[in-house]
């Protein structure tokens, strides 16, 4: 074996002991292979390979177990040693690409940094080398590139310029951890094909971390499931998922949206699904919006004219990508932005007659609510999770926090005995539901969903998206749900639309836009998402396409 | 991760700081530095064996001894007693002037960074304009021109520190302007004004606790250096500065102690506050609390 990792344990010391991340994880890997390590957050699917990079943090060390590479105990080396292997026969792709790159310096001048460290080329010939290797990972025009810093580039770039930098001194073993989380999809399958493809052409190794099954199905050859630092399941991914042995594999691949399952299937045991209610008389009519940032030479359209309705007890779908203005939309909707032109009625009243600025006393304000993409930001650092929830209570409603808050906090199925910890003492969903419970603490009749289930574990994700489903039959509030993700979206709306560059390209009924969508776009952003292939057989459809 | 239940929230943060403390032995040193000087400034004229004014010609510039700790001076005035009872004059002074310049740098730097615009550009203008001069000399010009008083003393000190405040205040509520959670606190029905103060300003403050205690050695090296030079308080009060600077002209002639031990408390001081700067930090950075 290439890279054999035996009964590995690691394990960090905390001001409250010990903490066992990984415990006995045993992987291997032959020559040429690609392995996906598959798990949801804290399952120390990053800390296994960072323990075989030896980068593990201060307070991290390696309790026991064996790391063969290619024959070597990477374990008893060094770190002298084990600094010449980094680069040069180990390499990593870390997940932020722009926090992974210097931002003062040139990427050619970052790429050139490894090719010199590691004596493969000489002050006379980086720079060529250096333009080579961006050459290698397709950056057209790469002798412009090479003087290009990293904040001029997009984010697909960059992590093309990082892959370049993983890859200058010709590795053996690349890591590759959550590569393309924070792309968008349409990228991420462009990273993905570029990455798959150049590991394949130089008969490299790799280990693909991630939490997306889909995304492992599509480009490893073996995969290995791991929850709370040990693994639960190895094996070929078609037999894995056709036929998952593990109860927690088959949690995972449940909670995954797919074809033609309700928000209830995700749920494992599968739940029916909660009503949709009737929509009724529309509620908010946006006509003809636009928002321009900038003056002059500088302008930028944002948001260039769309128009809409949602009505009472309805759930429209904003779906497209980084930049394609859907942000902005719900942000000036929101009353955070005043518009550039266009209206925004509620209940037929413009909203755009109290301007952004004083819109915070407005009687409407109430009404119009929104949970936030990522629930650790959008939550005060200083407050506790009954004081963010009490916040908008005491502002916008006539009631007593007391009382109301444990209400809301039943509502959302927060445990009362959270209520009092920071948010950085609540997992990811907890947060989540800190901000749906503040979202609805001042009854909304309409709540703008800001991705809110991104930054979410997949089987998380399901129970977050069954909560929004109950509470919206329950309560009758009409939702905005923006996303990237198309099959996020079906599961909760009647209707979608998709835009791109400011411009709404398609709308029509959930159903519909993905069964047949009309343009281009929306096609490609359908078939970028990776499926796992147990969701493939499910779907006829979906299975003749990829055969 | 563990859990944080209300009644043991109080405790919590007690154990916090006592855990900041145990891992860090420096920020203990500091503490326990700060206390013994605020202990000081509150009971000096308690624990004073002399009284710091009372002159005695015949024990004029004694050496160090068991009756006299620190030794006497030219007037017979016995050091250690005024060392102790200028304790309180100088801590009161820093104290002050970086109570007022913190908490007026703080409203012009938050201000100018949540709104920007023209209010950030003036403030940022006369920011700049106080920074423009040799600090110091503009302590000494304004004492100068305003009278020789501790409240001009006081006045000045705020003054010259009143760019670094703003400066830090402007920076910190600046990124923070459009954070998920200032954002949610708009929905939430808060005015500009109440996201500012009760959401991004509390956020801002440990990097602030920090410039804090940097400035109050800074605070107390100006108030003493003023007084050094003439334009800060007068003697005969007790007063390190004043007499650091009475105590220099004995040390050609070898009574050394008359300035030193005066040195030796500013130095204490300035040393105390400025290691005390990452102690408070994480103490009050509730994201240190795990």
């Amino acid at each position: 074996m290439f890279l054999d990792v035996q009964d590995l344990s690691v394990s960090f010391s905390t001001r409250r002991g010990t903490v066992d991340a990984v415990r006995g994880v045993s992987f291997s890997l032959a020559k040429g292979e690609t392995l996906g390590i598959v798990g949801e957050s804290g399952s120390g699917k990053s800390v296994s390979s960072y323990a075989v990079m030896r980068i593990l943090e201060r307070s991290g060390r390696i309790a026991g177990g064996r790391i063969t590479f290619d024959g070597i105990d990477l374990t008893a080396m060094s770190d002298r040693e084990m600094r010449e292997l980094r680069g040069r026969e180990i390499s990593m792709v870390f997940q932020n690409p722009r926090a992974a790159l210097n931002p003062i310096r040139k990427v050619g001048h970052q790429i050139e940094d490894v090719l010199r460290r590691h004596n493969r080329a000489t002050r006379s010939t980086a720079k060529a080398k250096a333009i080579e290797a961006l050459r290698a990972v397709r950056i057209a025009d790469p002798e412009a590139r090479y003087d290009a810093y990293p904040f001029e580039l997009s984010g697909g770039m960059c992590q093309r310029v990082v892959i370049a930098i993983a890859l200058a001194c010709d590795p053996r073993l690349l890591i590759a951890d959550e590569p393309t989380t924070g792309l968008d999809v349409t990228t991420q399958k462009v990273v993905m094909d570029l990455l798959a493809e150049l590991t394949k052409s130089r008969g490299m190794s790799s280990i693909l971390i991630t939490h997306d099954l889909g995304l492992a199905a599509e480009y490893c050859d073996k995969i290995v499931v791991m929850k709370d630092g040990a693994v639960v399941e190895a094996g070929d991914p078609k037999a894995l998922f056709a036929d998952p042995r593990h109860a927690y594999t088959r949690r995972l691949i449940r909670a995954t949206p797919r074809p033609g399952a309700e928000v209830g299937d995700l749920l494992e045991p599968p739940a029916p699904s909660p009503v949709r209610p009737v929509p009724g008389a529309p509620l908010l009519q946006v006509r003809n919006l636009r928002k321009v940032f900038g003056r002059g030479a500088s302008e930028s359209v944002a948001v260039d004219g769309i128009s809409f309705v949602i009505r009472e007890g309805e759930t429209l779908g904003l779906v497209g990508e980084s930049g394609c203005g859907k942000s902005t939309t719900s942000a000036m909707i929101m009353r955070l932005l005043d518009p550039t032109g266009g209206e925004i009625l509620l209940d037929g009243r413009p909203l755009t007659d109290t301007p952004a600025a004083k819109f915070s006393r407005d009687p409407r304000r109430g009404s119009l609510q929104m949970v936030f993409q990522d629930a650790t930001d959008s939550i005060n650092p200083r407050f506790t999770a009954r004081q963010a929830i009490a916040d908008p209570i005491r502002r916008l409603t006539d009631e007593r926090p007391a009382g109301r808050v444990e209400e809301l906090a039943a509502q959302v199925g927060l445990p009362l005995t959270l209520l009092d910890r920071f948010p950085h003492q609540l997992s990811g969903g907890q947060k989540a539901r800190v901000g749906i419970a503040r979202a609805l603490a001042s009854r909304p009749r309409l709540l703008i969903l800001d991705e809110p289930t991104a930054a979410l574990d997949v089987s998380i994700q399901a129970i977050v998206l069954n909560l929004l489903a109950e509470l919206r039959a329950k309560l009758g509030v009409s939702y905005l749900f923006v996303s990237h993700d198309l099959h996020v979206v079906r599961l909760l709306c009647d209707r979608v639309i998709v835009m791109r560059e400011g411009r709404v390209v398609e709308e029509g009924t959930a159903e519909a836009v993905m069964r047949a969508p009309s343009d281009p776009y929306t096609r490609s952003l359908l078939d970028a998402t990776p499926m796992p292939p147990a969701a493939i057989a499910a779907t006829p459809a979906l299975a003749k396409a990829a055969e | 991760m563990s859990a944080t239940t209300p009644e043991t929230r109080e405790r919590g943060f007690l154990d916090h700081v006592i855990y900041v403390l145990s891992e860090n032995p420096i920020t203990a040193i500091a503490f326990a530095l700060f206390a013994t000087i605020v202990l000081v400034a509150v009971f000096g004229p308690i624990l004073a064996p002399y009284d710091p004014m009372e002159s005695n010609a015949a024990r004029a510039l004694q050496p160090p001894s068991a009756d006299h700790w620190f030794g006497t001076d030219n007037l017979g005035r016995d050091v250690f007693s005024r060392v102790l009872i200028a304790t309180r004059l100088d801590l009161m002074i820093s104290v002050a002037a970086v109570a007022l310049s913190f908490v007026v740098g703080a409203a012009i730097g938050s201000a100018a960074g949540y709104w920007g615009g023209w209010i950030d550009a003036v403030t940022g203008r006369f920011v700049d304009t106080i920074m423009a001069f040799p600090l110091f000399v503009l302590a000494m010009g304004i004492v100068a021109a305003m009278g020789n008083t501790v409240e001009n003393i006081i006045y000045a000190t705020a003054i010259i520190n009143l760019p670094f405040y703003a400066r830090v205040a402007r920076a910190e509520v600046r990124i923070r302007r459009n954070a998920g959670f200032a954002q949610a606190a708009r929905l939430s029905g808060n005015t500009d004004i109440q996201v500012l103060a009760f959401h991004i300003f509390p956020n801002a403050l440990p990097p602030m606790m920090v410039q804090i205690s940097l400035n109050m050695g800074w605070a107390i090296l100006n108030a003493a250096g003023l007084s050094f030079i003439g334009l800060g308080v007068r003697p005969p009060t007790a007063e390190w500065g004043i007499m650091v600077a009475e105590g220099a002209n004995f040390v050609v002639s070898g009574e050394w102690w008359l300035a030193f031990f005066p040195g030796l408390a500013l130095m204490t001081a300035v040393f105390a506050f400025n290691l005390l700067g990452d102690g408070l930090r994480d103490i009050f950075d509730p994201r240190q609390r795990t």
